[in-house]
């Protein structure tokens, strides 16, 4: 008997992956449809390996899904809601048509509703897997609160995306979790560190929101998105509630109304606008301390300094928490409101303002103890002896410092030191990597010292009408005694060179051309091995040394246009 | 009631009421006596008339307001014709009534028509002294009355009342003429019609030009009054202490005095109140149609049955919402809320505790999406001055407008000196949307990122110091070639060099001092030149056109060069037949005299060009490649028989390279890109070696036999290992350009090969005797002296015999020697 002749793609990656026509037609569902599920479930495109054999002989690119995922969306009851929509929207459609408007009401108001909690569960099977992924939600949700109603878009999205938001700042404020902070061209940036996890966000500068031409941007989608990211982020907040002792829907010790207001504002509105001004503590549900976070375990690690460096970290990170405690600070008016009383009252600061700015202020700009006012203007009438005058950066700065900085550089008027990114890795190798002087110094007081005296020698030699240059040739002198010592060495190691050599050499000129000819040979040398390397590897060989090239000369010329300005500068003072 | 009060009517919403009254009131005068009724009517009149008295005594200022208001009150009777047309039939009807005395039946009222005989005969009674008109009006004033008040139109009754005003005025005028007199003696002043001119609705100036105004009811011309002149009514603006209150009736052209009323009347119009003086405007409310609720219903017969019993209807309706309830069709208010509420998403505890999961479907092996990259100092809003693009940098970054990718950031770098200066970034939306995208439409996958430093690649090789001795330094220059060297040759001892060029002469060198010792002129470009193995036999191979030329250079030790010559004296005889192939391949010649003392001793003529030669180990055999000898390209001759084989039969390709076994009777062939391996004992291949490049230019064996290194024109060098396979152990590319030149050293672990950009490198080439062990290959040194010339660098590399050194010879016409 013979066996049957087995068919091409129905085993391997050709019949692992399905594309996304196919995947529609399995499903039996819009291409509109089908994009919400796959937002919605987190469905996503895969990679073959090999993309011929997977579009089964096909060249071209096309979408591809695992076939599992598509069989997973399958078995999804969403899917079920979504025709329902499909059911519903041509009900309301011929309900209009025929200007039926009752039915069409009636219709409207028993609109279909995606009940999303499964599947947030089934995405993030643990919180820490729903922190992990908090990013792209909490940017987009931090978006959306600013926007304006839209088209297509339902309102409660706006109003729902400004809550939780302002909820899940309320959390990090109560548990003291902001770590990082930087005022960036796109927006504030700011990273928190939850349950171990960093989570870093962007909420965009004021007046944000620029209609869009509709090639370039499809609120429709965006706004699928963040119908996920709500319902993940109410229950992110709920669990981060809970573990602070908060009630959930936040409660505020102030309340209620006074009697006056009472008959004026309506009373969810006058809380909603308390919570929004982030100025006042929730309401704990009991005092039991929250658990901190665990000391460090001594016996994990056998590394004795990363075991000390680890507790040094901590010891940082909880002078951070309370980095402003004991201080009163007031924001004028040009100072943007949101992100500063954020900031300052996650390390334990005491803040205010102008109460007619927004609701919430605790005290008014003439109080005595007022230690800081931040402003932003270049110079102020009136002006109190007994506080600081400093402008916004200075906030951000001493944050990210993990210290109080000295106030003198960001007085008002002054003109500010750069603002550093906190967000750039600090173990990079100066001499590899560029690191602004600003930043340099901030590692290592050291080096600041040593600029200034560098600076202040500079200053000195001109005066002395020394040249610049003799402090390097000093220093290349040195090199070049030490190197030549040990070529020396290496000489006598070699006897037939060495007969040569004791005939015509002459000590001096050797000495000052052999590190030369040592670090050519030297080169050489590598350059011979580097063309034995094995053909596997030659080409990200070749891709490796390239980027390092260009790294190379990226440093290069920021030092070079850095050593420029610098040199312009003292040409302006003097 | 009085007749005041109905005709001074207060404004609409009350008016109603009035009239309500009214009816009620002509209702209840309905049901009364008709003779009360008649009564009331005659005291009316002379309440009226008495007023009117009074009214002549009192005086008015308002005497301008007066002409317009009668202009007024002309357009309101124009605009009023239906009643007057009814008030024209009736009058018509009255008419009748006085002339024939006949009671005319279609009249709509019976009481009005007697009301009407009754007044006609009082009027007929009264003296008929006065004009025609003054007549009619008097005739007609009491009816008219009458029938104002029986339809209480408001307006009308006002319009009648000025005309009555008028009319008093008239009598007032009329007061010198006895008939005015008696006329009102009765004292009825009411109301009367005073249409007398029946020239309807049309502008009076139409008549300025006749002596009359118009027609009255019989068709009779109504004259125009004496015209007065300014004189008169000057003199009568004196004289007349009413003048001020006289209007001129347009229709009649009679002058009108206007009572006190009117006049009041008029300002009060004229001040937009309500007329009637005695109207109280802050009365208190009087409620009508009260909302208070009875117990008891007002109708005196008792109420239908059918208002006991439920609608039928309504309870229909009711049914269909108590069923559209039922089926929560529709929703009650509270319940909407509620179901609103229950809309909003509720949120629970999702997650019990931290990191332990229940088991679920979980998407297929997920892989996360990776994280933005956080931002670096460039994106401050303040960055360090060095950041910020500078002109060359922009234009760059804008070149690349199409191509967003290739910038080196994705934004410019901005610099705000102070933070309330920053903008929101434009393309925010746009980044996030794309986010988005990305999270939606990227394909994922799983990709094995290296974590080497490039440092790890480069394959760890023994330092070069500890592989020495090997040529490091430039020692020697041999220079005296005209043209490019193509071919060297050392002899065994080490002491010579000789070297083949283009310039067709063979050149013999000194070693050690570089000196020319000999030059061999030959008829062609010199290809290759070897020297004899065997020591025995100093001689040189020289290949040269198509002519392999033996040399006996004569230099070194003398005897040997004597005993050598003796020996290729005497020609060895042989029985043996060559064939035809051989015969016109090759022609063994003995060299002329002239040629003998040149130092040649035999010469091999070929049938094509010979471009390479090579001896066997032993000396005595020589190989020659004629690559366009087809199946004849390659020769292996004898030296000592004199005699020449063609070893192969068939072509096998275009031949570039013959060599002989070091050791073993074995030839190796290259074509172009193949090395085969002939056993020329058992005449069979041994081996093909393939060499996975396009064309070999050369190729040397290792004195161990055991190891063939392969010179191609595509840059390659193959190191093949002919124990392990037929493919190369070791590709190297240690070239930028063709490698023309390979060579073995004999003695040390040395290879050397040299390339068209003139450039040699020397490398260390061990060969284990352990078989398990491979080879070790390690590039040493790099000598880079020749310059190019036409593309062609270095042509001949070869090792001295016995020192670590090495020559090179290339189309610079000069041989350069290293040593260490």
């Amino acid at each position: 008997m013979v066996s049957k002749r087995k068919k091409k793609y129905s085993t391997g990656e050709g019949s692992q992956f399905i594309s996304r026509k196919q995947a529609l037609k399995k499903l039996q569902l819009t291409l509109n449809d089908f994009r919400r599920l796959c937002i919605i479930k987190g469905i996503y495109p895969r990679e073959p390996r090999n993309r011929k054999r997977a579009q089964k002989g096909d060249t071209g690119i096309k979408t591809l899904y695992h076939i599992k995922d598509i069989q997973f969306l399958m078995h999804e009851p969403i899917i079920w809601t979504l025709r329902d929509y499909k059911i519903f929207n041509r009900k309301v459609g011929r309900a209009k048509a025929v200007r039926d408007f009752k039915t069409m009401k009636k219709f409207l108001d028993n609109h279909p509703t995606l009940k999303l909690d499964h599947i947030v569960k089934e995405r993030y099977p643990t919180f820490i897997d729903a922190i992990r992924d908090l990013d792209d939600c909490l940017t987009l949700c931090f978006l959306f609160s600013t926007f304006p109603s839209l088209a297509h878009i339902p309102r409660e999205q706006f109003n729902l995306c400004r809550r939780l938001t302002i909820e899940f700042m309320h959390a990090i404020i109560e548990a003291k979790a902001l770590r990082k902070v930087f005022i960036s061209i796109k927006g504030y940036y700011y990273q928190a560190e939850i349950k171990g996890q960093t989570v870093t966000w962007i909420i965009p500068h004021h007046f944000s929101f620029e209609p869009q031409s509709k090639q370039e941007v499809d609120f429709k989608v965006m706004s699928t998105f963040v119908e996920f990211y709500l319902i993940m982020l109410g229950f992110v907040n709920y669990r981060l509630y809970h573990s602070l002792n908060l009630f959930y829907p936040p409660k505020l010790s102030i309340s209620t109304p006074n009697e006056s207001e009472k008959a004026l504002v309506d009373e969810n509105m006058f809380l909603s606008e308390r919570i929004a001004a982030l100025n006042t503590p929730l309401v704990k549900t009991s005092n039991e301390p929250v658990e901190e976070d665990i000391e460090i375990d001594t016996f994990s690690e056998n590394n004795p300094e990363k075991i000390e460096e680890a507790r040094n970290e901590a010891i940082k990170i909880k002078k951070l928490k309370t980095l402003f405690k004991g201080l009163k600070f007031f924001l004028n008016r040009e100072v943007p409101r949101e992100p500063l009383v954020f900031i300052i009252r996650c390390f334990g600061g005491e803040v205010s303002w102008d109460k007619n700015l927004f609701v919430g202020s605790t005290f008014n700009e003439d109080d005595e103890t007022i230690t800081h006012q931040v402003a932003d203007r270049p110079s102020l009438e009136k002006q109190y002896i007994s506080r600081y005058y400093v402008q916004p950066q200075w906030v951000f700065d001493s944050v990210n410092a993990k210290e109080l900085l000295p106030v003198s550089k960001y007085f008002i008027g002054e003109v500010l030191p750069p603002h550093l990114s906190p967000f750039v890795n600090n173990e990079r190798n100066p001499f590899e990597q560029y690191i602004p002087p600003e930043e340099r110094a901030l590692m290592d007081p050291a080096f600041a010292e040593e600029i200034n005296k560098k600076r202040q020698e500079k200053e000195n030699k001109q005066v002395d009408c020394i040249d610049n240059n003799d402090e390097l040739e000093h220093d290349n002198n040195e090199i070049i005694k030490t190197n030549g010592l040990e070529e020396t060495e290496v000489e006598k190691l070699d006897p037939a060179l060495d007969k040569k050599k004791k005939l015509s050499v002459a000590p001096g000129t050797i000495y000052k051309e052999e590190p030369w000819m040592q670090k050519k040979q030297e080169r050489q040398e590598y350059k011979l091995r580097e063309k034995m390397i094995k053909k596997k590897h030659r080409k990200i060989y070749r891709a490796m040394i390239r980027n390092k090239k260009d790294k190379a000369k990226e440093s290069w010329l920021l030092r070079k246009k850095r050593r420029i300005i610098d040199e312009s500068k003292k040409d302006n003072k003097t | 009631m009085t007749r005041k009060r109905e005709k001074r009517k207060p404004p609409k919403s009350i008016s109603v009421v009035e009239r309500h009254t009214d009816i009620d009131e002509k209702n209840e005068a309905d049901e009364e006596d008709e003779n009360v009724y008649f009564n009331t009517i005659e005291e009316e009149d002379e309440n009226s008339a008495s007023d009117s008295e009074l009214e002549d005594d009192s005086d008015g200022e308002t005497e301008k307001v007066l002409e317009d208001f009668v202009d007024e009150v002309n357009s309101e009777e124009y605009s009023d014709s239906d009643e007057h047309n009814e008030d024209d039939n009736l009058e018509s009807a009255n008419d009748n009534v006085n002339k024939a005395d006949s009671v005319d039946e279609s009249e709509s009222d019976n009481e009005l028509e007697e009301d009407d005989s009754y007044e006609s005969e009082e009027v007929s009674s009264a003296p008929e002294s006065d004009s025609d008109s003054d007549q009619e009006e008097k005739i007609k004033g009491p009816l008219k009355n009458k029938q104002l008040k029986q339809q209480s139109v408001k307006v009308n009754n006002k319009l009648s009342k000025l005309h009555q005003n008028g009319k008093n005025k008239f009598q007032n005028e009329n007061k010198e003429f006895p008939s005015g007199k008696d006329e009102y003696a009765d004292g009825d002043t009411s109301d009367e019609e005073d249409i007398r001119n029946t020239i309807g609705n049309i502008p009076m100036k139409w008549y300025d030009e006749y002596r009359h105004l118009g027609y009255d009811w019989d068709g009779n011309k109504i004259s125009k009054p004496e015209q007065t002149d300014t004189i008169d009514n000057f003199l009568r603006k004196i004289e007349d202490p009413d003048f001020w209150r006289t209007v001129k009736d347009p229709q009649t052209g009679q002058e009108v005095v206007l009572n006190e009323n009117d006049i009041e009347l008029i300002r009060r119009i004229k001040e937009q109140k309500i007329p009637d003086v005695s109207f109280d405007d802050h009365a208190p409310w009087i409620e009508w149609f009260t909302s208070e609720v009875m117990q008891m219903p007002l109708r005196k017969f008792p109420e239908h049955k059918r208002s006991f019993l439920p609608s039928r209807d309504e309870a229909k309706k009711v049914s269909k919402l108590v069923h559209a309830l039922k089926m929560s069709w529709i929703k009650s208010e509270e319940e909407r809320r509620k179901e609103k509420a229950k809309k909003e998403p509720q949120f629970y505890m999702l997650w019990q505790t931290d990191d332990q999961s229940e088991e679920m479907r979980r998407i297929h092996k997920h892989i996360p999406p990776p994280k933005r990259p956080l931002p670096g100092h460039a994106e401050s809003y303040n960055p360090p001055p060095e950041y910020l693009f500078d002109s060359r940098e922009l234009k760059q970054w804008n070149k690349h407008k199409e191509t967003p990718w290739k910038r080196k950031l994705h934004f410019v770098p901005q610099k705000y000196d102070s933070l309330r200066k920053v903008p929101a970034y434009s393309r925010f939306i746009k980044e996030r949307f794309l986010r988005c995208m990305d999270l939606y439409l990227c394909p994922r996958a799983i990709k094995m990122r290296l974590q080497v430093e490039p440092d790890d690649l480069v394959p760890k090789l023994p330092s070069p110091r500890d592989l020495q001795p090997f040529p490091t330094l430039l020692a020697i220059e041999y220079k005296g070639h005209t043209d490019m060297i193509r071919t060297i040759t050392t002899d065994k001892t080490g002491q010579y060099l000789a070297s083949g060029s283009d310039d067709c002469t063979v050149k013999v060198w000194e070693i050690n001092t570089g000196r020319c010792l000999k030059t061999f002129k030959t008829d062609a470009v010199v290809r290759t030149i070897e020297w004899c193995p065997n020591e025995k036999l100093p001689l040189i191979l020289v290949a040269s056109g198509r002519k392999v030329i033996l040399i006996n250079p004569n230099v070194g030790d003398f005897l040997q060069n004597i005993k050598a010559d003796e020996i290729l004296k005497e020609k060895p005889q042989s029985e043996v037949i060559v064939s035809d192939r051989v015969k016109t391949t090759v022609r063994w010649d003995d060299p002329t005299e002239e040629e003998y003392e040149k130092g040649f001793r035999i010469i091999l003529s070929h049938f094509k060009e010979v471009t390479q030669v090579t001896w066997h180990g032993k000396g005595d055999y020589f190989a020659s490649v004629m690559p366009d000898g087809q199946n004849r390209s390659v020769l292996v001759s004898q030296l000592s028989k004199r005699r020449s084989q063609l070893p192969f039969a068939k072509s096998k390709g275009l031949i570039q390279c013959v060599l002989f076994h070091p050791s073993r009777p074995f030839l190796f062939v290259a074509t172009q890109r193949h090395v085969r391996i002939y056993d020329l004992v058992k005449q069979a291949m041994v081996k093909k070696l393939m060499s996975n490049s396009h064309w070999i230019s050369f190729m040397a064996v290792h004195p161990g036999g055991d190891n063939l290194l392969v010179a191609t024109y595509d840059r390659k060098m193959l190191w093949f290992d002919l124990d392990l396979s037929t493919k190369p152990y070791q590709t190297l590319r240690l070239h930028g350009t063709a490698v023309r030149a390979v060579a073995y050293h004999r003695k040390y672990p040395l290879f050397a090969s040299g390339s068209d950009d003139g450039s040699m490198i020397v490398s260390h080439g061990m060969v284990y005797n352990d078989l398990l062990k491979n080879p070790l290959i390690v590039p040493l040194k790099r000598f880079q002296d020749h310059t190019t010339d036409n593309d062609f660098g270095i042509f001949a590399v070869h090792f001295h015999p016995l020192q670590p050194w090495v020559f090179s010879a290339g189309s610079d016409s000069t041989i350069k020697l290293y040593s260490n």
